[in-house]
């Protein structure tokens, strides 16, 4: 998921407001407001946490430890482009380890981003793909039966040598 | 909309069907879409269009067709067969039904042996419902068990129906359905919720986002007939994150079925209503166990939280609260319509109806499954999938994902029940079925789940916290053949400790994969332990 460039006029805090105002700004809506969060601006900043602490009138603790709780919250940019390696048990067992490594060696280590900022390299816990395994997901698109040629093509579609 | 409405709807949109001679459904699920299934459909109603023929072939999505490894599909309604690999070139042959013979090659009939061992009952629209339209779903009598159950049942009928079915949670554990129900039901009248699970996350598990992408109207008439059976007026849908497409059929599901009032303020036009919303998951395993995702749907970190109080007591939000599965709610609807005694002359006396697997792995036919309940392991893997690839043999399959275990060869005439499942140490799980050659170690193959439940683990008792870290580490040196002596015990020790003292299933489950391993393939174990003074057994463990 690359991070949306901001519009000329930035309607985002607006629509934020409006994801937490249909919640009544309820706490019990805080992840469902962190989805819409990070859907705007790519990922949650400590700013934006703080906004939504606020406005929701949770600790900034609270906050924070759902943000960091689960892996769908990135509290960091993330880049242009993205690759999840799936790594569930029908990809492992059909070598989804080694096209991980690969991304590693070349863009990033899992989890984080390029120094470029070029490519977000990421593993999933299964994306239930499973009969296409192993699967790769590049910019939000399922990519099935991926060898180490089709990868490296991907690799080259993004820019990375 | 009334009743009456309602049958007036359903043969209407029948008969709409019954004008279109001929009708391809295109496989529309997540396995088929990566391979290029949606190229395929548009270029199939281009070609259709192209001829004009839109008045005698119809060009529409489906949900799963089972048959993943060999997408993407077509069936044809017409000819009740299934077209496999379909490419965009295909389309000006399969668009014209007299022109498909040099597609014969890649043409299946029910008759073939993938499709002739399979029962299906919660898979039974996939190939004949377009999950986008409400009105496929009506036009197979869609929301009628929902209609009877409000206008001709009690309460205490539906709950009834649903004991003498014999169903039991799909989730995995199994616990008697009508139990829960009746649980929920009993608890004095207020503000009740039903939740369905579709924190779907074992590894190698898809059967329950097919059903949602493919079926989901199913899911909603089984939740809003446990509704009306327990007394609950608010549904959630617990959503992984991850099921993009799921999600959003999912909602416009939910929108459809309000506008035509099946759901929401007054169901059918009688004094029951029943609303539904999604509750999006961000990535945690845990949430899958009830108080996790009890948790992460008042918006808290999804950490478990002590049972008893069980859920039905004191549940979301402190109500009362009914959890199932989505495999189980889809399950509903057919025993209200076809009553509980047709859905028990299913399967075995203690395990009735059917049971959808994903089948993956070293196994020729990868996809989705359903057989009855009791169908030998074999009969599943070689029969329907087809057996193992050229060149490698069978070692073991697994089922459960990192909550269950490993069943090998000598087993494989065991009917797969619940009972027979426990009895050799793994369970049923909620259907995750992936099948291992000899290229693999078992040791590896319990690393790899530890390594999983490790990661999971959310840190609030110190059993799984602690003892999933240690377990992994003892079986990371295993792995690299550099087991030290007395590690094999001590993982059985740990094993023990996990089942007896951990807060929640993640870690009373998670030595499963170990000891299951352990007990069938001990050997790779022990030959991975260096002896004090000697060097590394076979040289593998090269750093």
């Amino acid at each position: 998921m690359a991070s949306p460039a901001a519009p000329a006029r930035d309607n985002r805090p607006k629509l934020l407001e409006r994801a937490m105002s249909r919640h009544q700004y309820a706490g019990s809506a805080l992840i469902e407001v962190l989805h819409t969060a990070q859907e705007l601006y790519g990922h949650l900043s400590p700013e934006l946490l703080e906004e939504v602490s606020r406005k929701l009138r949770l600790p900034p603790s609270r906050v924070l430890g759902v943000a960091t709780f689960y892996h769908f919250f990135s509290l960091r940019p993330r880049g242009e482009h993205s690759f999840v390696v799936c790594l569930g048990t029908a990809c492992y067992v059909a070598g989804a380890l080694g096209l991980l490594e690969t991304l590693e060696r070349r863009c990033a280590r899992a989890g984080t981003t390029s120094p470029d900022g070029r490519v977000s390299v990421d593993s999933a816990r299964c994306i239930g793909a499973c009969g296409l395994a192993p699967a790769v997901i590049r910019d939000g698109r399922i990519l099935g039966r991926v060898t180490p040629a089709l990868l490296e093509a991907e690799l080259g579609e993004v820019g990375v040598p | 909309m009334t009743i009456e409405d309602l049958l007036a709807r359903q043969a209407e949109e029948l008969e709409r069907l019954r004008r279109i001679p001929e009708r391809l459904y295109c496989c529309t699920a997540a396995g088929c879409l990566s391979s290029g299934g949606d190229r395929v459909r548009r270029a199939l109603a281009e070609e259709v269009e192209r001829r004009g023929r839109s008045a005698a072939v119809e060009v529409c999505g489906t949900g799963c067709l089972g048959l993943c490894s060999r997408g993407p599909l077509v069936r044809s309604a017409a000819e009740d067969a299934l077209y496999t690999q379909v490419e965009p070139a295909d389309a000006t042959a399969l668009a014209d039904p007299a022109g498909r013979a040099p597609l014969a090659g890649r043409r299946l009939d029910d008759t073939a042996p993938f499709f002739a061992q399979q029962t299906r009952v919660v898979l039974e629209h996939s190939g004949h419902v377009d999950p986008e339209r409400i009105g496929d779903y009506l036009a197979a009598g869609g929301y009628g068990a929902l209609a009877r159950a409000v206008s001709e049942m009690t309460p205490d009928d539906v709950i009834a129906e649903v004991k003498a079915s014999g169903l039991r949670g799909r989730g995995g554990a199994g616990y008697p359905t009508a139990l829960k129900w009746e649980l929920v039901a009993r608890q004095p009248e207020g503000v009740k919720y039903v939740v369905c699970n579709a924190d779907e996350g074992d590894p190698g598990a898809f059967m329950d986002r097919s059903v949602l992408e493919g079926d989901p109207h199913r899911v909603l008439e089984g939740m809003a007939i446990a509704a009306y059976a327990v007394g609950a007026q608010q549904g959630y849908i617990y959503v992984r994150g991850e099921y993009g497409l799921a999600i959003q059929r999912l909602q416009n599901a939910i929108r459809q079925a309000e506008r035509e009032r099946l759901l929401g303020g007054r169901v059918l036009d009688t004094g029951f209503q029943f609303r539904v919303d999604l509750r999006i998951g961000a990535g945690a395993f845990v949430c899958g166990e009830e108080t996790a995702l009890i948790a992460s749907i008042e918006g808290e970190r999804g950490h478990p939280r002590q049972r008893p109080p069980y859920p039905p007591e004191l549940g979301l939000f402190g109500r009362p609260t009914l959890i199932n599965n989505v495999e189980t709610f889809a399950n509903v609807a057919p025993i209200v319509e076809r009553g509980g005694e047709w859905f028990a002359s299913i399967g075995t006396p203690k395990s009735t109806g059917t049971k959808v697997f994903a089948l993956a792995g070293h196994v020729r036919n990868t996809g989705l499954v359903e057989v009855p309940m009791g169908t030998p392991l074999r009969t599943i893997l070689f029969g329907i999938g087809g057996g193992v690839p050229e060149g490698r043999r069978f070692k073991a399959a697994q089922t459960g994902g990192p909550s269950g275990g490993c069943i090998p060869e000598e087993h494989l005439d065991l009917p797969v029940d619940y009972e027979s499942l426990q009895s050799i140490g793994s369970i049923m799980g909620s259907g995750g079925l992936i099948v291992i050659d000899d290229s693999a170690s078992m040791v590896d193959v319990a690393r790899y789940f530890m390594e999983f439940s490790k990661a999971e683990s959310c840190g609030k008792c110190v059993p799984c916290r602690a003892g999933t870290v240690e377990m992994h580490g003892i079986l990371e040196r295993l792995a690299r053949k550099r087991g030290r002596p007395g590690d094999v015990a001590l993982l059985e020790q740990l094993s023990a400790l996990l089942k007896e003292t951990s807060l929640c299933g993640l870690g009373l489950a998670a030595p499963n994969p170990v000891l299951s391993t352990l007990r069938f393939f001990r050997g790779e174990y022990e030959s991975a332990v260096v002896e004090e003074g000697r060097g590394a057994v076979q040289g593998g463990g090269a750093e």
